[in-house]
């Protein structure tokens, strides 16, 4: 034991001679090369993945198929379905019992039901008039935003009223002026590609890296590497540099597809970004070369690849979901988790511009994973048989 | 033949489970990510920041301030800017998710009959976030004018009122865990799947004991099914686990038929250890099937409804998502749990697994021989 300790502590401290790094990284560029599965990976999967966040995910609200029920007909309720029919955002379906329309809730075939009572018009003369709206909360999430919009397309057809009939009183109403900076359209897919571009490096630095060392591990040829003279830190970075360039390459295309075809606006510095993505990708290079180092099993080393690589940097990256609304265990949970710091400096360098607040702070965040990311990986890696 | 199956089935399971850190990284984490993702999975807004910049020195502006600031749940912190330049700044470094402007002439306009404006500034790097808090201070603003109505004298005429009465039927409180947990559900039981079976005869190929298995008087179908079962049971079992997880530690309602769940998920797995295999005759080494298992689980889950619904796919692959077994299974799960729904209800979503399940497990068996000669 203490021999092979005595002999680590020699081999590191030995001088960190460039020549066994650059040999290394051309080996293994030879093997990026000749394994095509590598190349696919940092080109066409960043591409299509892209196009699949752009094109799949949306907040957006359209044709969301709804329901309607009028009990009575009258020139009031006419006035209410024309202008649920004309909303963009809904498909109408119509019938004049509820009996009709309730079962197909069930089931999602109609997200929302709108029920315009037979006492609506006589109400409605006498000052107050209800109509009932049911949703099918089964989408938790769709059920709130189709129940805002309903309840919006009845408050603008009040107002509607209100003006026509000039019956406005003291004191009556404010006028809400609402503004949106940075994104001026509330178009989500503006909002979410920058941030899953995130999701995507993550994806592709921990594939890239997870298996190389246990690889070398799994296949023998370790042992080749051990018996020559190399250091840990060589070993990495020989193993490092050439997933980096692919690495970066990949992320400046996304960068740049996103921007050319799917139009989102670039306002901050591209200096900027190319230094938060190195940043960035040397985290998650680091993260799928720490877990290569630890398992030294393709199995499980996929395993974990899968199981860190994807859904926490979907679900708790904030990119979709907010982050302030987690309950506070999960939030902070969430600041140990890299890609939260990576969505938060591409939204901010995408739509509003170099907020030094914001992107120095992200950055200096990363820097420090990055570190202690590296640091592990280096400590555990032994080129020592045991 | 099924005694050759039954001994590389136990080849298989011994292979997984004898080594602490496979059986590990199989069973645990789709437990704790199911525990931690589904208190994340919410689009509410709770914890965000309100900047006021209120101008007007009259007592209406304060009283509609303190209204902003008695929410703490959704504002818990309320930041005062006094002038431009800070309202820029608080928006720009995300202190505040939005501003509301009250006008230096609020007071006196609202109570001279005239209709002040009141600007409401929102960022728009977190556009869901944005349109959730401006439909929110619209309604505090509307109730701010109600109540102050009430307190008036009576009038002799008056705008006739339309007043929605919202019911949310299945999910009362729009609970975003009741709708999150059993998609969740599904798509941890997909991963458990797949990954067992993508793996598997990739491993084999790379450590060269597959063609110690090709010579075994096992038939190429022999070997496609001693993978595929233990995956299946595997996946099948922890998907019971979450079930019955699901049901005690979230307390979330189980409305529907559990055999009628039990049979849809028999399918799904039926479907997605087709797709593994897929994955595992086609690639031939761990990393090709790694990337396999990845191209095959992202879109899955974008396209499945469980981020974001499926209405709102773009048409251009709105057919890959009616392809994705998991965007059926996803819908399965939340209705059988909180909808009870009939089984006419339930077919036209059972019923698309099953000729993926057919295609998926044919063609892997198909692909398989021919990758052999």
């Amino acid at each position: 034991m203490n021999a092979v300790n005595r002999q680590n502590v020699r081999l590191s401290a030995r001088r960190f001679r460039l020549r066994c790094v650059l040999a290394l990284a051309r080996k293994e560029s030879y093997q990026i090369v000749r394994d095509p599965s590598s190349l696919v990976i940092a080109f066409l999967l960043p591409v299509v993945l892209l196009f699949l966040f752009g094109w799949g995910i949306s907040l957006d609200l359209g044709s969301i198929p709804i329901g309607l029920v009028v009990e009575s007909p009258s020139r009031d309720a006419e006035r209410l379905v024309a202008s649920l029919r004309g909303s963009r955002y809904f498909i109408v379906r119509e019938a004049n019992h509820r009996q009709e329309m309730e079962p197909l809730l069930v089931g999602g075939r109609i997200k929302g039901l709108v029920i315009i009572p037979q006492d609506f018009a006589a109400n409605l003369s006498r000052g107050s008039a209800t109509v009932q709206i049911l949703v099918n909360g089964s989408e938790a999430n769709t059920a709130e935003i189709v129940r805002s919009y309903l309840e919006n397309v009845l408050q603008t057809e009040h107002r509607h009223r209100a003006e026509e009939t000039g019956n406005r009183l003291i004191g009556d109403t404010i006028h809400l002026e609402s503004r949106v900076w940075y994104n001026p359209n509330l178009d989500s897919r503006a909002a979410l590609l920058p941030g899953s571009i995130a999701v995507i490096m993550t994806l592709i630095g921990t594939i890239l890296t997870s298996l190389v060392v246990a690889r070398e591990w799994e296949r023998g040829t370790m042992e080749a590497l051990l018996a020559s003279s190399i250091t840990r830190g060589e070993f990495l970075l020989g193993k490092f540099i050439p997933y980096f360039a692919l690495g970066l390459t990949a992320m400046m295309l996304v960068a740049l597809v996103s921007v050319i075809i799917f139009h989102i606006p670039f306002r901050g510095s591209w200096g900027l970004l190319i230094v938060v993505s190195a940043i960035y990708l040397t985290v998650a290079l680091g993260l799928g070369l720490f877990i290569s180092t630890a398992t030294r099993n393709q199995f499980v080393a996929t395993q974990a690849a899968l199981v860190v690589g994807y859904l926490p940097s979907f679900i708790l990256s904030g990119l979709v979901f907010e982050i302030n609304s987690m309950p506070t265990p999960i939030r902070l949970l969430t600041h140990i988790l890299p890609p939260r710091y990576f969505v938060s400096a591409l939204r901010t360098l995408f739509l509003a511009g170099n907020v030094w607040e914001i992107v120095l702070q992200d950055t200096a965040i990363l820097a420090v994973f990055a570190t202690i990311l590296w640091m592990l990986t280096i400590r555990k890696t032994r080129l020592t048989l045991e | 033949m099924l005694e050759r199956i039954r001994r590389l089935v136990i080849k298989e399971f011994l292979a997984i489970f004898r080594d602490p850190a496979s059986r590990m990284v199989v069973i645990v984490p789709p437990l704790v990510q199911l525990l931690v993702f589904s208190f994340a999975a919410t689009l509410e807004v709770r914890n965000a920041g309100l900047g006021i910049y209120n101008e007007d020195v009259g007592v209406l502006g304060r009283e509609l301030v303190a209204r902003f600031e008695a929410i703490p749940v959704t504002f818990s912190r309320v930041i005062s800017c006094s002038n431009d330049q800070e309202v820029r700044e608080v928006l720009d470094s995300q202190q505040a998710l939005a501003i509301v402007h009250i006008p230096q002439d609020f007071s006196r306009s609202l109570e001279s009959g005239q209709i002040p404006v009141v600007q409401v500034l929102l960022d728009g790097r977190l556009s869901n976030a944005s349109m959730v808090v401006q439909a929110y201070i619209g309604r505090i603003v509307r109730q701010f004018v109600q109540e102050r109505q009430l307190n008036m004298p009576p009038r002799h005429s008056s705008v006739d009122q339309i007043v929605p009465v919202t019911r949310v039927w299945f999910n009362e409180n729009t609970s975003p865990m009741w709708s999150s947990v059993p998609a969740l559900l599904a798509i941890l039981t997909n991963l458990v799947a797949l990954l067992v079976t993508s793996l598997s005869v990739a491993r084999e190929r790379e450590l060269g004991t597959f063609d110690q298995l090709l010579v075994s008087p096992l038939r190429p179908a022999e070997i496609l099914i001693g993978k595929a079962v233990p995956a299946f049971v595997i996946a099948y079992l922890e998907g019971g686990l979450m079930v019955g997880a699901v049901i005690i530690v979230f307390g979330i309602p189980f409305r529907g038929s559990l055999v009628l769940l039990a049979m849809a998920m028999f399918v799904f797995l039926l479907a997605i250890v087709g797709i593994g295999l897929w994955i595992s005759s086609l690639a031939a080494t761990q990393q090709q099937a790694l990337l396999g298992s990845f191209t095959y689980m992202v879109p899955a889950v974008l396209l499945s409804g469980f981020a974001t619904p499926v209405e709102n796919i773009h048409p251009i692959i709105r057919w890959l998502s009616d392809i994705d077994p998991l965007r059926y299974m996803v819908a399965i799960s939340r209705m059988v749990f909180l909808e009870d729904p009939s089984l006419d209800v339930i077919v036209p979503y059972v019923a698309p697994l099953l000729p993926i399940a057919a295609f998926t497990l044919f063609s892997a068996a198909w692909l398989f021989r021919h990758r052999l000669e």
